[in-house]
C-alpha cells in the first residue's frame, strides 16, 4: 500500500469541475512528480490532496488512514506538510519566525529541527533575523520547504519550488531536494521542468485537463517517445 | 519667564489634553487596525462597540458605588472596567458569531463586511441607547486632579498653572501599560504569534496548522478590550454619550488609516498625530504670544486656526492628506 | 408580476393609514416616502450599479437643502452691505488658493518638496481668506441677528435649487471621490463619512450663511399657501363641492401638490436611471463592477467611471435633499442625523434590491413608511407589554421612554437580515451576476 493514495479525485473551486478522477501515489521513501501544461490543475490536485477544496467524490488516505474529511490544520497534525506555489512565506515576519510559525502544532523541543533546517539551507542561519519578504526568490523558496520541514512531516508536498528562480538557483534546488529526500521523507512534487523532475522522480504523473494522461516510473515517462514530443519538447 | 509661563499655557491646553485624547485615539484605532489586519474589513461598529463597553462599565460602576465599594482615591471605574470588557468580549463574540462568521465562510467581499458592520453598528447603538439612554452620564468619582493649576502656580511661581486631572494622568498610563501587554501578546505568545502569521498570510497560516477561528475570536477579545478600556478612558475624561461615540469613528479611522491600516505601531502614531493636530489647530493662541511679544504687537483675534466646531476637519483633511501623499500609511498598512 | 403586488401592500398602507389616522399623516408619509425614495435611487446607482459605497449620504442631502436656502431666501441688503464685499473676497481667495495648490502639486510632480509647498501654498491662501472672512462674517452675523444676521440668498424661484443642489453635491462628490476612489473600498466609505460630518458642522456653524442652529425658516413654496386657498372663490367652492372642511382640505391640496412635484422629478429619474441601466454605459458599469480586474485589463479606466457614477448618484441625492428642504420650508441644521439620513437610506437600498431602481423605490417607501409607523407601534408595543406593571414604576418609564431607541434596533436587524438571507432585496437585480 502507498505511504499517500489520492484516488479518484473529482472536484474543483466552484460548480465547475478542474480535476476529473485523477489518482496520486506516493511510496514510502520516494519522490513522486506531477508534470503537465500550464492550467493542466497540478496546483488543485495538491490542494484537493491536503484538503483545502472540495472533491466531490475520491478519497485520500495517508499511511493506512483515510483522511479524506479532514481540514488542512488537521492534515499538518497527522504529518503532511505542503509549500504552495506563491504566496509561501510570512513576508512580515524574520526566517526564524517563519520557520517558528512551522512548527507552529509542535509542543516539543523544536531548536533541533530548525538547526537541521539551517545546516540543510546555510544561507538561512544568516539571513535569520531578516523579513522573508526582503528574501530574493531563490531564498524564500528556502524558507518556504524549511517552514513545511518544521513541522517534522512524514509527506512533504512542493508546489513548483523552483519557479523564477534563475538556472543556477534552480539547481541548487533540485540538489537539496533530492538530499531531503535522501533522508528518507517522502516527496510530491509539480515542477515545470519536467525533464528535470522526472530525471529525480521515483514515479511520474502526466496531467492533463485535470486527468491523468500517463503514469509510470521517471525513467520510462523520460523515455516515452510520446511524452518526450508532447511535454519535454522533443 | 515669559517664555516659561508661555510654555505652562501651551502644556495646560495642548500637551497634556493632546496627549491624554491621542492615548484614546491609539487604543481606538489599535482596535480598529486589528481587527483589518485579521478580518481585512474596517469595522465601522467599532465606536458603538467602544460604547457598549463603557456602558457597562459604567453600571458596574454604579452597582459598586451603591454598595459602598470605591477604590480611594481613583474612580471606582477602573474596577468596573474588567467587567466591560468581559461583557463586551461576549457580545462581540456574539455579533461575529450570528453575522460575520457567515460571510468569512462564503468568503464574502471586504465590501459586504463594511455593510454587516454598519448593521452591527446600527443594533449596537440602539440597544446603548435603549439600556443607558442617549444623554450624557457622567461617573467619574474619586480625586479631580493630579495637580491643579493653583497648586502649579504656587510651587513654580509662575503666572500660568498647568493642572493635570488624574484622568489624563490615568489614560497615558493605562495607554503604555495595555500597548506594552498588547506588543508582549503580539510579539512573543504562541496566540499572537499565530495572529501575526494569519494577518500575514492567511492562507500559510492554515497551513502551518493555525486554527483561524481561534484567531478570530482572539482578535475581536482583544478589539473589544482595547474598545472598552478607549471608551472608558475617554468616558471619565470627558463624558459618556452615545452618539460621542458614534462621532469618534472618523478621528478614529484617521489615525489606523495614517498609520497604515493594519500595523498596530502605526495605529499608536497615527492617533498622537490625529490628537495634536486635532488640538493644535483648534487652540487660540492669543495668549500664547501675549507672552511672547511685546505688548502692541499683541494682536486682536484669537489666533485660532479653526474653530472647536471644526475638529473632525482636521481629521478629515489630514485623512485625505495621507490618501493623496501615501495610500498605505506613514508605517505602512503590512498587517499585525 | 410579485412587484406589483409588493407596490400594491405598500400603496394599501398609506391609504389605510389615511382612512384610520389622517389624510394628512398619510399624505406627508407618501411626500417623505418619494423624497426617500430618490434618495434610494441616488445610492442605487453608485452602491447598485458600481458597487461604491457612499456613507456620506447625509452631507449630499445636506448640500442640497443648503442650496433650497440660498436661492429661495431674499437677499438681506444690510447683511450685504456690512459684510458682502468680504465674503466675496473671501470667496476669491479661496478659489485662488485651490488653483494655486492645485497647480504647484501638478507642476511639481517627481520633486521633493512637493507635499510642503503644496501645504505651504494653502496656509497662506487659508490665513489670506480667514482675513476677509472674519470681519466679513463677524459684520454679517451682527445685522439683526434675532430675525437675519446672514446673508439670505438669491431671491429666486426654490424648484431651481433643486438641480443646483444637485450641482453642489455633485461638486463635493467629485473631490472625495478623485482623492479616494481607486483606493480601497473602505477608504472611500470613511472619507464620505467625513466629508458629510463636516458639510453639516459647516451649516451649523456658519452663521453668516446658514443662520447655524437658529434655522433659516419660512422659505418660499413652489406650491400655494393654505391660508391663501382658504380664501379664494375656487377652493372654496371645490371644498365645498367634495364636502369637506376648507381648512383641512387645503393643507391635504397643498401636500398633494408636493406630492405631484416630488413625483414627476421621481419618475424623470427614475427614466433616467433605467435608460442608463440598459445603455452600453450601464452594462459596462455593471461589468466592472462584477470583475474589475478583467475589466481594467480590458482597457478601460475603471477610475473614470466611478467617479462618474459617484457623481451622478450624490447629485440624485443632492436633489433629494433640495426637495426635502423645500417641503419642510426650512433648513434646520441640526436635524441632519446620521442615523436618518445616511444610515436609514442605506436599509432602503439593501431590502428594496440593490442593482434594481424599482427596488430601491420600493425600499424607500417601505422603510420609510415602517420608520414612520414603528414609533407609536413601538410605544404601543411598551406600553402593553408594560401594563402589568406599577404605572409609577421607573423601570416602567424607562421602557416607554425607550421605545424610540428599539427603531435603531430594528433597522439595523432589518439591514442585517435582508443582508444575511435575502441579499438581493425584495426586487432583484435583473440578470444579475451574482
Ligand atoms: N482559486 C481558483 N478559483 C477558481 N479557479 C481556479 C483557481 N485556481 C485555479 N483555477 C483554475 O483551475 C484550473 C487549473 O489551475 P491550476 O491547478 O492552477 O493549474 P496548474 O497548476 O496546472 O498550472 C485553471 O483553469 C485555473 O483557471
Ligand atoms: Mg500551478
Amino acid at each position: 500500500m502507498s505511504f499517500l493514495l489520492a484516488q479518484g479525485m473529482t472536484g474543483g473551486y466552484g460548480s465547475v469541475d478542474i480535476l476529473h478522477d485523477c489518482t496520486i501515489a506516493v511510496e514510502a521513501g520516494e519522490i513522486a512528480v506531477i508534470v503537465g501544461p500550464n492550467g493542466a490543475g497540478k496546483s488543485t490536485a495538491m490542494k484537493a490532496v491536503f484538503g483545502m477544496l472540495d472533491i466531490h467524490s475520491g478519497s485520500v488516505i495517508l499511511d493506512g488512514e483515510d483522511i479524506t474529511a479532514l481540514s488542512p490544520q488537521d492534515r499538518v497534525a497527522k504529518g503532511m506538510a505542503f509549500v504552495p506555489q506563491t504566496n509561501n512565506v510570512f513576508p512580515s515576519m524574520s526566517v526564524e519566525q517563519n520557520l517558528e510559525m512551522g512548527a507552529f502544532l509542535r509542543r516539543d523541543d523544536i531548536n533541533k529541527t530548525m538547526e537541521e533546517v539551517y545546516e540543510l539551507f546555510p544561507i538561512l542561519r544568516e539571513k535569520r533575523r531578516q523579513n522573508a519578504g526582503e528574501l530574493s526568490g531563490g531564498q524564500r523558496q528556502q524558507v518556504a520547504v524549511g517552514r513545511a520541514l518544521m513541522t517534522q512531516p512524514k509527506l512533504l508536498m512542493l508546489d513548483e519550488p523552483t519557479a523564477g528562480v534563475s538556472p543556477i538557483v534552480m539547481d541548487e534546488l533540485f540538489d537539496l531536494i533530492i538530499d531531503i529526500a535522501r533522508t528518507g521523507l517522502p516527496i510530491l512534487m509539480v515542477e515545470q521542468n519536467a525533464r528535470q523532475a522526472l530525471n529525480i522522480a521515483d514515479k511520474g504523473y502526466v496531467l492533463v485537463q485535470g486527468r491523468n494522461r500517463f503514469t509510470d516510473t521517471g525513467q520510462a515517462l523520460m523515455n516515452d517517445p510520446e511524452v518526450r514530443k508532447s511535454f519535454l519538447g522533443g | 519667564m515669559e517664555l516659561l509661563n508661555a510654555l505652562a499655557l501651551l502644556s495646560n491646553y495642548v500637551l497634556v489634553p493632546a496627549l491624554a485624547y491621542g492615548s484614546q485615539l491609539a487604543l481606538g484605532a489599535l482596535g480598529v487596525t486589528l481587527v483589518f489586519g485579521i478580518l481585512r474589513f474596517s469595522n465601522f461598529a467599532h465606536g458603538d462597540t467602544m460604547a457598549f463597553g463603557t456602558m457597562v462599565t459604567i453600571l458596574f460602576t454604579w452597582w459598586f458605588q451603591s454598595m459602598g465599594i470605591h477604590l480611594g482615591p481613583l474612580p471606582t471605574a477602573l474596577l468596573a472596567m474588567p467587567f466591560g470588557i468581559l461583557f463586551c468580549a461576549a457580545y462581540v463574540l456574539a455579533t461575529d458569531r450570528l453575522v460575520y462568521r457567515f460571510y468569512r465562510s462564503k468568503r464574502s467581499d471586504p465590501v459586504i463586511y463594511l455593510i454587516a458592520s454598519v448593521g452591527v453598528m446600527f443594533v449596537t447603538n440602539g440597544i446603548v441607547r435603549f439600556i443607558i439612554g442617549p444623554d450624557d452620564q457622567n461617573f467619574a468619582d474619586g480625586e479631580r486632579f493630579i495637580i491643579k493649576a493653583g497648586e502649579f502656580k504656587k510651587l513654580t511661581g509662575l503666572s500660568e498653572g498647568v493642572s493635570i486631572k488624574l484622568s489624563q494622568g490615568i489614560t497615558v498610563i493605562t495607554m503604555f501599560i495595555v500597548v506594552a501587554l498588547l506588543f508582549w501578546f503580539l510579539n512573543k505568545t504562541r496566540s499572537g504569534k499565530s495572529m501575526r502569521a494569519y494577518s500575514d498570510n492567511e492562507d500559510l497560516a492554515l497551513l502551518s496548522g493555525i486554527n483561524p477561528d481561534r484567531v478570530v475570536a482572539i482578535t475581536w477579545i482583544l478589539a473589544a478590550a482595547l474598545a472598552t478600556i478607549a471608551g472608558t478612558l475617554y468616558g471619565l475624561d470627558k463624558s459618556f454619550k452615545p452618539f460621542t461615540y458614534f462621532q469618534l469613528l472618523l478621528p478614529i479611522f484617521a489615525a489606523a488609516i495614517v498609520g497604515g491600516l493594519g500595523n498596530p505601531l502605526g495605529a499608536i502614531a497615527g492617533g498622537f498625530v490625529i490628537a495634536f493636530s486635532e488640538i493644535m489647530i483648534t487652540y487660540a493662541y492669543k495668549r500664547v504670544i501675549a507672552y511672547l511679544v511685546p505688548g502692541d504687537w499683541v494682536p486682536d483675534g484669537l489666533i485660532q486656526l479653526l474653530s472647536t466646531d471644526y475638529k473632525f476637519a482636521v481629521s478629515f483633511v489630514i485623512l485625505l492628506l495621507v490618501l493623496l501623499v501615501r495610500p498605505n500609511g506613514i508605517f505602512k498598512g503590512t498587517g499585525v | 408580476m410579485r412587484n406589483l403586488v409588493y407596490f400594491l401592500i405598500i400603496s394599501a398602507l398609506i391609504v389605510l393609514v389615511g382612512q384610520f389616522q389622517s389624510w394628512n399623516l398619510a399624505l406627508s408619509i407618501l411626500n417623505l416616502c418619494i423624497i426617500s425614495a430618490i434618495m434610494a435611487l441616488g445610492v442605487n446607482i453608485q452602491w447598485g450599479y458600481a458597487g461604491l459605497f457612499n456613507v456620506g449620504i447625509m452631507g449630499f442631502a445636506a448640500l442640497g437643502g443648503l442650496a433650497a436656502m440660498l436661492i429661495s431666501m431674499p437677499p438681506v441688503r444690510e447683511a450685504w452691505s456690512a459684510g458682502g464685499l468680504g465674503i466675496a473676497g473671501g470667496i476669491v481667495a479661496l478659489i485662488l488658493t485651490v488653483l494655486c495648490a492645485v497647480f504647484s502639486y501638478r507642476k511639481m510632480r517627481g520633486t521633493r518638496f512637493r507635499t510642503l509647498i503644496v501645504v505651504l501654498v494653502s496656509v497662506v491662501g487659508y490665513f489670506v481668506l480667514r482675513s476677509f472672512f472674519d470681519p466679513a462674517s463677524d459684520a454679517i452675523e451682527k445685522v439683526n441677528p434675532a430675525s437675519s444676521g446672514y446673508l439670505g440668498g438669491l431671491g429666486l424661484p426654490i424648484l431651481l435649487a433643486w438641480p443646483v443642489g444637485g450641482v453642489l453635491a455633485g461638486a463635493a462628490a467629485w473631490v472625495v471621490g478623485k482623492i479616494t476612489l481607486g483606493l480601497r473600498a473602505d477608504y472611500l466609505a470613511i472619507a464620505t463619512l467625513g466629508i458629510s460630518e463636516i458639510i453639516v458642522a459647516m451649516l451649523k456653524n456658519e452663521d453668516w450663511m446658514t443662520r447655524g442652529v437658529k434655522n433659516v425658516v419660512g422659505l418660499p413654496r413652489p406650491v400655494p399657501y393654505e391660508i391663501n386657498l382658504q380664501q379664494s372663490d375656487w377652493f372654496i367652492q371645490l371644498a365645498a363641492r367634495l364636502q369637506t372642511d376648507p381648512v383641512t382640505f387645503s393643507s391635504i391640496f397643498v401636500k398633494i401638490c408636493y406630492a405631484g412635484l416630488f413625483g414627476v422629478v421621481l419618475l424623470l429619474v427614475l427614466y433616467l436611471s433605467e435608460k442608463a441601466l440598459r445603455s452600453p454605459w450601464g452594462r459596462m458599469m455593471r461589468a466592472i463592477r462584477d470583475n474589475e480586474v478583467s475589466s481594467e485589463a480590458m482597457g478601460k479606466d475603471v477610475k473614470a467611471r466611478h467617479l462618474q457614477v459617484f457623481v451622478l448618484g450624490s447629485m440624485v441625492v443632492g436633489i433629494a435633499g433640495a426637495m426635502l428642504t423645500t417641503l419642510d420650508g426650512q433648513l434646520t441644521p441640526s436635524s441632519y442625523q446620521p442615523l436618518r439620513f445616511t444610515f436609514l437610506i442605506w436599509v432602503m437600498v439593501i431590502v428594496g434590491g440593490s442593482g434594481n431602481n424599482w427596488g430601491a423605490i420600493l425600499g424607500g417607501f417601505v422603510i420609510w413608511f415602517f420608520w414612520i409607523e414603528s414609533e407609536p407601534m413601538g410605544i404601543w408595543l411598551m406600553n402593553t407589554l408594560t401594563s402589568q406593571m406599577d404605572s409609577g414604576s421607573a423601570l416602567r418609564a424607562h421602557l416607554i421612554d425607550s421605545a424610540q431607541h428599539m427603531r435603531l434596533m430594528t433597522m439595523g436587524l432589518i439591514l442585517l437580515l435582508t443582508l444575511r438571507f435575502s441579499p438581493r432585496g425584495l426586487i432583484p437585480e435583473k440578470n444579475a451576476h451574482h
